[in-house]
């Protein structure tokens, strides 16, 4: 190793207590004329390095660590301890602070993403500015990615303090920001937990856009006949929340809107909302346009005389809808809608509308700007496209459905009014097999690898629907495994048992059609019984999978949110923190996060609202301070920088005659992308300012023991 | 400098929101990868200055590794598509002054792809170790 010491980089020129006033300033005033100041002067840093139980020491020598790390410039104190993140650990921290006079604190434990904060509390309650703290993560990134290797590990350990210990020589005192937050919400998904969410924030007392694609909210569950294991009527039990939702005067219900733009952050989200061109004027709206008593009242007489004819998504198709249409009679709002890219604008549902003058078949799209401090994302489901797994014969196969189909065809409301019947001929089938796992835990690319997860449930639920619906029609279910694990979930299975359904354990291999009766052959194997079974039924329902809604791409990006692997949102902690994002402010809802049965759904709902209320109940919030800062002697007004923000927060300004780059803080989120290209180095990222980082590389590579 | 077992130096400088979280969810998972990286974390990939690149390898860098989010994941909108960018230059440049581009490689890894990252970090490893020692190390120090 090089016996090169970590590199105080820029020569000192004030004292650190004027750093630490210049820095505490710019949360109100300009930038300040140099960043660039006494750094690393007299550091004297203190490192802790923690056992995290077997976890860390377990693979990394820690006396063999402590001894080396005695050895690095500017360490002062060093200490090891079972948990360092424990009320003792942090102690340590508090009381050490004052004893050895440290001016800097290295922990190293576990990652900076779990414990961070906890240090940087216990940093400032020993009297130092938290940002003078600094984390070795030798856990999530050293024993645990090394178990099996003692001397790799101590080794990596050996040096990410080293690389800790030179930025925390050069930390400064920073001022976290502290900013209002705006009183309202957003939620984004109409469907249970989108309404959930907004009503638990309205009746919080928090104005509160609930946001739809669709004409209507309500979402899946409003398509579903009854839900599990209750047998509730699921339009029964959902339909006066979706009343609710209509007559709350926090909600601001935005229906056939979508998410155009997001900008802002934390309390501060300035979001533009696209509302598609409906055709229909509510009664509001009419009133606003001098419009006496007129607007939509949903009495459908436009309806009646529209010529043209549609199939009804609501309905899975197999219901018609006119150009001018509602979903289904139990609408919220009740407000017909024109589907522009069907209608033939003849004119005719205008004159039916008479007086009401409810119609304008010349709207276009208008952009609404709004401004909120949280946001939750209920961004639902839909049903993978089961046609892709071709041996199952959806799309091929008339009588081959999927279950969303079968909801709509046992459901009173729907298209056959509750009669069940096979789409070929419209006979009532007398053996109906249930498909699991359709698409579900499918390992062979085509399908999804994980759980649906209320699939079980709901075929169980069908199988009881037409035990009870049909005497004597026989439920054939072909499972992998049934996953009845909620409430009430295994007794509503054995209750199904009894009743008659017959259980097959196999996945099937293929279903064929008998091309004269439209019957469907199925060739499976009984896993329990071993032998092969070839079955001919009268009706197939594929409990397809599912998977993140068709929109859900589009809106989380636009809110900054990332996706896990299997296409769902990520939280920001799958265990502690399931609701929250990594972007501060944004929460999730529902199945967007993850397949969850309504009861699920429901909680985490109302677990994102309570979330996305405390910021706003608190009235502020503390950003963290990482903002870009220009060194004014060195910038040489090129404006580079301005081009290349992505959040407009710099420009350039006239001073002393020649122009310099300046930073709107409020506007600037830390990216420090501008910092990376700077030609002139004349940016300083706070908390990430390059002698920050160039010690860090310096000192790992060129060593630094004394 | 021990002769005995040359282990190459490579230098990690990662984003906090995409690679960082995803090389501390594969410690979560215990997935193991070799040990010859150091972590820088930074915000985003598009603070990656190339000159602390350079650095890098003026001080002896075998390899460095730039990994961020996906592109379109950006917690920060566009500040991977900028590294990226960078990053193609530099390698041009590496070429002209002699060192095998390869020595620098930009990924990109999200938070959930634990997995990938051990993968990312094993085939830079193997990439680097094959390349042998940086021939910049003799001028560096």
């Amino acid at each position: 190793m090089a016996e090169k010491k970590t590199k105080k980089e820029p020569a000192a020129k004030k004292e650190t207590k004027k750093a630490a006033a210049k820095a505490a300033a710019p949360a109100t005033a300009a930038p300040a004329a140099s960043p660039e100041k006494a750094l690393g002067k007299d550091a004297r840093v203190g490192v802790y390095i923690c056992h995290c139980g077997t976890n860390i020491a377990g693979s990394v020598d820690i006396p063999a660590v402590q001894e080396y790390v005695k050895t690095l410039p500017n360490v002062a104190h060093v200490d090891n301890y079972q948990y360092m993140c424990s009320t003792p650990g942090q102690k340590k921290i508090e009381d050490d602070i004052k004893e050895h006079k440290l001016t800097g604190i290295v922990v190293a434990a576990c990652s900076p993403r779990l414990h961070e904060p906890t240090f940087r509390t216990a940093t400032k309650t020993g009297g130092l500015n938290p940002f003078r703290f600094e984390m070795a993560n030798i856990r999530e990134q050293g024993s645990w990615v090394h178990m099996h290797d003692r001397e790799g590990a101590t080794s990596k350990a050996k040096d990410a303090i080293r690389i800790a210990v030179a930025k925390a020589s050069l930390l400064q005192d920073l001022v976290p920001k502290s900013v209002p937050v705006e009183k309202a919400a957003m939620v984004v998904g109409a469907g249970v937990a989108g309404m959930q969410a907004a009503l638990d924030l309205a009746n919080a007392g928090i104005k509160t856009y609930l946001i739809e694609k669709n004409p209507t909210i309500g979402g899946r569950m409003s398509q579903l006949d009854k839900t599990f294991p209750t047998l509730d009527c699921s339009q029964c039990i959902l339909t006066p929340k979706m009343v609710d939702v209509g007559r709350n005067p926090n909600i601001e219900l935005m229906t056939y809107a979508e998410v155009a733009e997001v900008e802002g952050y934390i309390g501060n989200f300035d979001v533009t909302i696209r509302r598609k061109a409906r055709g229909v004027l509510t009664p509001a709206e009419a009133e606003a346009k001098g419009i006496v008593g007129g607007g939509c009242n949903g009495c459908g007489d436009c309806d009646a005389v529209c010529p043209v004819i549609k199939p009804n998504p609501f309905e899975m198709g197999m219901k018609p809808r006119k150009a001018i249409y509602i979903y289904h009679p139990q609408v919220v709002p009740l407000i017909y809608t024109v589907d522009f890219d069907s209608c033939v604008k003849c004119g005719l549902c205008v004159e039916a509308c008479g007086d009401k003058k409810a119609i304008d078949l010349e709207m276009k799209d208008e952009l609404v700007k709004v401004k909120v401090g949280t946001a939750v994302l209920a961004l639902g489901y839909e049903m993978f496209p089961i046609e892709k797994k071709e041996e199952w014969g959806y799309k091929k196969y008339e009588n081959v459905v999927n279950s969303l189909e079968f909801e709509r065809l046992i459901c009173a409301s729907g298209p056959t009014g509750g009669h069940l019947v096979r789409p070929s001929d419209g006979k009532t089938p007398m053996k109906v097999a249930f498909l699991l796992c359709a698409g579900s835990r499918d390992n062979t690319g085509v399908g999804k690898p994980y759980c649906s997860r209320f699939c079980c449930m709901y075929s169980l639920k069908h199988a009881h629907q037409i035990i009870e619906k049909i005497p004597g029609c026989q439920p054939y279910l072909f499972y992998m495994d049934i996953r009845s694990f909620g409430k009430m979930y295994e007794e509503f299975y054995y209750r199904i048992q009894d009743e008659g359904a017959k259980f097959m354990r196999g996945r099937v291999a293929n279903v064929l059609e008998d091309p004269v009766t439209k019957n469907l052959i199925i060739n499976a194997e009984d896993t329990l019984l071993n032998r092969p079974i070839n079955l001919e039924v009268d009706m197939v329902v594929l409990a397809a999978a599912v998977q993140p809604s068709e929109d859900t791409d589009r809106t989380r990006k636009l809110f900054g949110v990332s996706k896990s692997m299997d296409g769902w949102l990520l939280e920001a902690h799958p265990k502690l923190n399931p609701c929250g994002t990594t972007t501060a402010g944004v929460f999730l809802a529902g199945v967007c996060q993850g397949p969850k049965d309504i009861p699920d759904t429901v909680a985490s709902a109302e677990g994102a609202a309570s979330a996305a209320s405390i910021p706003i109940h608190m009235g502020e919030v503390e950003l963290e301070p990482y903002f870009a800062q220009c060194i004014e002697e060195k910038c040489a007004g090129c404006g580079m920088c301005v081009n290349l923000c992505p959040y407009q927060a710099l420009s350039l300004v006239e001073k002393d005659g020649r122009k310099v780059m300046q930073v709107t803080e409020a506007k600037c989120k830390g990216c420090g992308t501008c910092g990376g290209f700077c030609p002139g180095g004349a940016i300083w990222m706070q908390h990430f300012a390059t002698p920050q980082i160039v010690a860090q590389i310096d000192a790992f590579l060129l060593g630094g023991e004394q | 400098m021990a002769e005995k077992e040359w282990k190459p130096q490579i230098l990690g400088i990662i984003c906090n929101w995409c690679s960082y979280a995803g090389a501390d969810l594969a410690g979560s998972a215990r997935t193991q990868y070799p040990p010859d990286i150091r972590i820088v974390r930074v915000m985003c990939t598009g603070r990656v200055d190339p000159l602390f690149i350079m650095k890098a390898f003026i001080d002896g860098a075998d390899g460095v590794l730039v990994s961020g989010c996906h592109f379109g994941d950006c917690h920060y909108l566009e500040g991977n598509y900028k590294a990226a960018k960078r990053m193609f230059i530099l390698k041009s440049l590496l070429k002209n002054i002699g060192l095998e581009d390869k020595r620098l490689r930009m990924t990109f890894v999200s938070a959930s792809e634990g997995a990938k990252w051990a993968v990312v970090v094993k085939d830079v490893v193997d990439t680097v170790t094959s390349l042998g020692p940086s021939p910049l190390k003799e001028f560096g120090h």
